[in-house]
């Protein structure tokens, strides 16, 4: 189920802090998070999110499109190779 | 001979199932379609008469996305999130499942036909 349209999109408000400053200061850097729940919001947009997958920070630059979904879903979680059988196939590319 | 939407033309089925044939218009909503245009769903297609078709389409075209621009609606919706790079936008890239069932076994709707098996071909993309 969906959330509530009621309470608006979810932020960490450390994010929206952060952004806010930036914003003012005039200056844009990756800012690292580990709010991987944080709804993505249009101020985002034109920012990079050093999103946290478990392991390392992955840089995500914010565009117009992305707006409305989590800072997680651009950090994957897993990590895929392929299995050991297929060493001499070529797997398709993604 | 029915003709709604282009090209759908169903036989002699009742209306009611007859609409269904049309890309976007399932069971509830060919209901549904049918009510706001008055007619009785248990007529069969080739006993409507023209006005009540031209009143389906009319019904049609006013209120539901249907065929050709629903498809496109959807496949856009689907490169959107592949151009953006999300979670489900990986998932439809490499043809898995994008709504979170497990790949272990089964998923072979989203990944074809076993691989490494006679006579079988693996599924596009």
């Amino acid at each position: 189920m969906g959330r509530s349209v009621k309470k608006g999109p979810w932020v960490d408000s450390s994010l929206i802090k952060k952004i806010e400053k930036m914003k003012k200061e005039g200056k844009k850097v990756p800012i690292k998070t580990w709010s991987r729940r944080s709804t993505i919001i249009p101020e985002f947009v034109g920012f990079t999110f050093a999103v946290h997958n478990g392991k390392d920070f992955h840089n995500v630059y914010i565009t117009e499109e992305m707006v409305g979904h989590k800072l997680g879903e651009f950090a994957p979680t897993r990590k895929f190779d392929h299995h050991g059988a297929h060493t001499k196939r070529v797997i398709a590319p993604k | 001979m029915a003709r709604i939407a282009g090209v759908e033309l169903p036989p002699k089925k009742r209306a009611f199932i007859g609409l269904t044939a049309i890309y976007g218009i399932g069971r509830d909503l060919s209901m549904r379609i049918l009510n706001q245009a008055g007619i009785d769903p248990k007529t069969r297609i080739k006993d409507l008469t023209e006005e009540q078709i031209n009143r389906l389409r009319h019904v049609i075209e006013e209120n539901y996305k249907i065929e050709g621009d629903l498809r496109r609606e959807v496949s856009n919706n689907i490169s959107r999130l592949i151009s953006i790079g999300c979670y489900r936008g990986i998932r439809h890239r490499r043809g898995l499942p994008v709504r979170g069932q497990r790949t272990r076994c089964n998923a072979r709707t989203r990944k074809g036909p076993r691989p490494g098996k006679v006579g079988t071909k693996k599924k596009k993309r």
